[in-house]
């Protein structure tokens, strides 16, 4: 009980209260990222709203494939964090380290695969703001342009979170390392499997708004 | 209350001003809550300074209604310097950031806010973004006015448009964490017996704004973030030339931006609450009424934003249902005013200098609330759209509201704050000042832009010098008003007479901490056994200086 109690920080009466402290910080931030995405959410709606026909044609150029596997992918790393949060709290620090390790590699498998999809798109001279001409044959080339703009702009916040998730968690797993605590590394995991749950149903809602819309 | 309050021992423990370290180096390291206040105190005075110096450029050019002092592009770049500089960098942290960061945890009876170290980058992420933003804007300026309306921002204005947007970005984040940092301060921190009943209503007014900084600053983000990538690498989202719609930008922005005007005036509702109980010698009138009007103003605050857009091209029922929402903001504002003046009814009132603030507040806030209602009627909208009736409207609620309290505030808390009096004489003569200098400012331009005058021109017809006059030698008086209480309150700082730790024989925890409060604020966690308040108990208060 004394490493709980040398975890109090100063500011706190006691543990419960601290965690509590953190907890309820933690979600708090998480509803601020959900009024971010929210902006961009509201801007796909009014767009869908006026170009319904666009929209379909313009998601049926994504690849539906590598969506899919990512998908997959993303949810499975919410899996392994969910265990790696299991497992330090019960006490088991090595398999949380293990699967902590397990959830970064598959971000990582995530955002490689993303950015094979981007590449893809570029040589499809799909991104309006980067390819010299954007290639659009199916006419109203315009709203085209506006579905990828906001494709590239909602997948790459996306992506960006989930690299910061990635950081997030390596530096958690080096300061994790030191076996002399447990409390500390509970509240980091617990914390940070919060955020990493985040940012996969932000994809939960990307993935059918983009790739499911043909 | 604890003798622990007499002048006598307030030198038993070291203050958190006399505490070492106290080097430079300390001071900018500390996570101490209170001398992060001093550090939001200094900079938001420095950009009250500069957004003040834009503003008595913009009065000198408009004594005559020719441009002869700046050019047409100086004139744009200097209202936006002004507006950007006063709504982002003064007005929104200028009550929570400063007397909120020093006295939530104190009236809570905590030793600091939950998370010490994020209120600290909180003010790094304000000072870098705010200086980056004001360096842009002096550099090369910003015409687009503070509210970046695209298409002009994203594919038209010259100058630093990104680097502007960009700073104020950075700047929201600062605001998001004091609103995190404020949240689950009150949820998890307020000392035993403190009941969510027994808070004072300035830890509500925070608390309610802490809400709107966490639920609106991110939209903003958002659609800064868009306008900036589009103007940058053509990633259009608002373009019109590929489908997009400008409205659409209206809309995101408002949806902080009205939020925002609740996130400037909820703090002095509080600060005001607390002046007017303390210096009427009586219980609020209707204490859990208030605190509800608190939260009611924020939540349908997220429901009004479309009545800035009467004109721009939003349906007409969108706007007779935005025009309505809008009215029911009016209920729970007139419920506070109602109860302020139910609570001086009866009351012993004192006409100190802090309660002709919170009075100069309650007057200059009704009349800027109900010219709002003016504006929230669709018909009449279209009329004064854009004019200086608008101009005149949000100044008496930002400026004749929000300042007043905050100036109210500091004079309040300024012997908590430095452990010194100041002087009274001078705090009066600065409120009656600032209050008829406010006036006679900004008075003049409801008839002008009743008249027709438009907002964000810098040349205008001969008929309307003499309320540009008018208004233009008010400002006058509004700054020398506003170096009072500079000169007063910076004098009392190293000359004052000590104070003693409770010189109003107020209520609330804060005042049973010394002033100025050790770093830890109380020697052991106080327990609150009564209602907030409660001044039928107290000792009377004759007005006299404690000795």
């Amino acid at each position: 009980m004394k490493e709980a109690q040398n975890a109090v920080r100063m500011q706190f009466e006691a543990l419960d209260q601290q965690k509590q402290a953190d907890t309820l910080g933690m979600w708090i931030f998480l509803a601020t990222e959900v009024l971010f995405f929210g902006g961009m959410f509201m801007a796909y709606a009014a767009y869908r709203w006026f170009n319904p026909d666009v929209f379909v044609l313009a998601s049926k150029e994504l690849n539906l494939l590598a969506g899919s596997i990512n998908t997959a992918v993303l949810l499975s790393s919410s899996l392994t964090m969910a265990l790696a949060d299991h497992f330090i709290h019960a006490g088991n620090k090595t398999n949380a380290q293990r699967l902590l390790t397990l959830t970064i590699s598959l971000g990582l498998v995530f955002l490689l695969i993303k950015g094979y999809e981007y590449h893809e798109e570029y040589s499809h001279g799909l991104i309006p703001f980067i390819n010299d001409q954007f290639q659009w044959e199916h006419g109203q080339a315009d709203r085209a342009e506006l579905f990828f703009n906001l494709y590239f702009l909602m997948t790459g916040m996306h992506a960006l979170h989930l690299f910061l998730g990635c950081c997030l968690l390596t530096v958690m797993l080096f300061i994790n390392r030191g076996r002399r605590t447990l409390f500390r590394p509970q509240m980091r995991i617990k914390l940070s499997a919060l955020y990493w749950h985040f940012v996969d149903v932000v994809w939960v809602f990307l993935f059918p708004l983009f790739y499911l819309a043909r | 209350m604890s003798n622990a309050t007499s002048a006598g021992d307030y030198r038993a423990t070291k203050s958190y001003l006399h505490h070492e370290p106290h080097s430079i180096r300390a001071w900018l390291l500390t996570t101490d809550h209170k001398r992060i206040a001093w550090l939001f105190i200094a900079s938001i005075t420095f950009f009250f300074v500069i957004g003040g110096l834009a503003a008595t450029l913009i009065r000198l050019e408009l004594i005559t209604p020719v441009g002869d002092l700046l050019t047409a592009e100086g004139y744009n770049r200097t209202f936006s310097l002004h507006g950007i500089v006063m709504v982002w960098f003064f007005l929104v942290p200028a009550i929570p950031a400063t007397l909120g960061n020093f006295l939530l945890p104190i009236m809570i009876g905590a030793r600091d806010l939950a998370f010490p170290r994020l209120n600290l980058l909180s003010w790094y992420v304000y000072i870098l973004g705010a200086l980056f933003t004001v360096f842009a804007v002096v550099a090369g300026g910003v015409d687009t006015g503070w509210t970046f309306y695209t298409p002009l921002s994203s594919m038209f204005a010259n100058g630093n448009v990104v680097a502007a947007i960009i700073g104020v970005f950075v700047v929201g984040f600062s605001s998001i964490l004091t609103g995190i940092n404020f949240i689950a301060t009150v949820h998890t921190m307020r000392a035993p017996g403190l009941t969510w009943f027994r808070l004072p209503l300035f830890v509500w007014a925070i608390y309610a704004t802490a809400l709107i900084m966490v639920l609106a600053t991110p939209v903003l983000a958002i659609t800064l973030l868009m306008v900036a990538l589009e103007r940058l690498f053509q990633i259009g989202i608002f373009n019109p030339a590929l489908g997009g719609d400008p409205l659409l930008f209206q809309h995101l922005f408002w949806f902080y931006s009205h939020p925002a005007v609740y996130i400037m005036i909820l703090p002095g509702m509080g600060v005001v609450s607390e002046i007017i109980t303390c210096f009427a010698r009586k219980r609020i009138f209707g204490y859990r009424f208030m605190a509800y009007s608190l939260l009611a103003i924020a939540f349908i605050g997220f429901l009004v934003w479309g009545h800035h857009m009467f004109v721009s091209g939003q349906t007409t029922y969108a706007s007779l249902a935005f025009g309505l929402l809008s009215f029911l903001v009016a209920i729970p504002s007139a419920v506070k005013v109602f109860n302020w003046t139910a609570t001086l009814y009866k009351g012993r009132i004192h006409f100190d200098g802090a309660m002709l603030y919170a009075l100069g507040f309650v007057a200059l806030f009704t009349i800027g609330g109900l010219t709002g209602l003016f504006l929230a009627s669709v018909a009449l909208d279209v009329q004064v759209h854009d004019t200086y009736f608008v101009v005149a409207h949000f100044h008496y609620i930002m400026v004749g509201g929000m300042v007043m309290a905050y100036l109210g505030g500091l004079h309040f808390w300024w012997p908590k704050i430095s452990g010194r009096l100041f002087s009274e004489f001078w705090a009066k003569v600065s409120a009656i000042t600032i209050f008829v200098g406010f006036n006679l400012t900004f008075f003049p331009q409801f008839i002008m832009g009743y008249l027709g005058m438009p907002r964000r021109y810098h040349t205008y017809t001969p008929e309307f010098t003499s309320y540009h006059v008018i208004s233009s030698l008010g400002a006058l008086l509004l700054a020398a008003g506003y170096l009072l209480p500079l000169l007063n309150l910076g004098w009392s700082m190293f000359w004052g007479k000590r104070s003693g730790s409770n010189p109003w024989h107020a209520t609330g925890l804060e005042w049973q901490a010394h002033s100025p409060p050790p770093p830890l604020n109380f020697e052991s966690v106080p327990e609150v056994t009564e209602p907030p308040y409660n001044y039928d108990a107290r000792d009377p208060f004759d007005g006299s200086r404690p000795q």
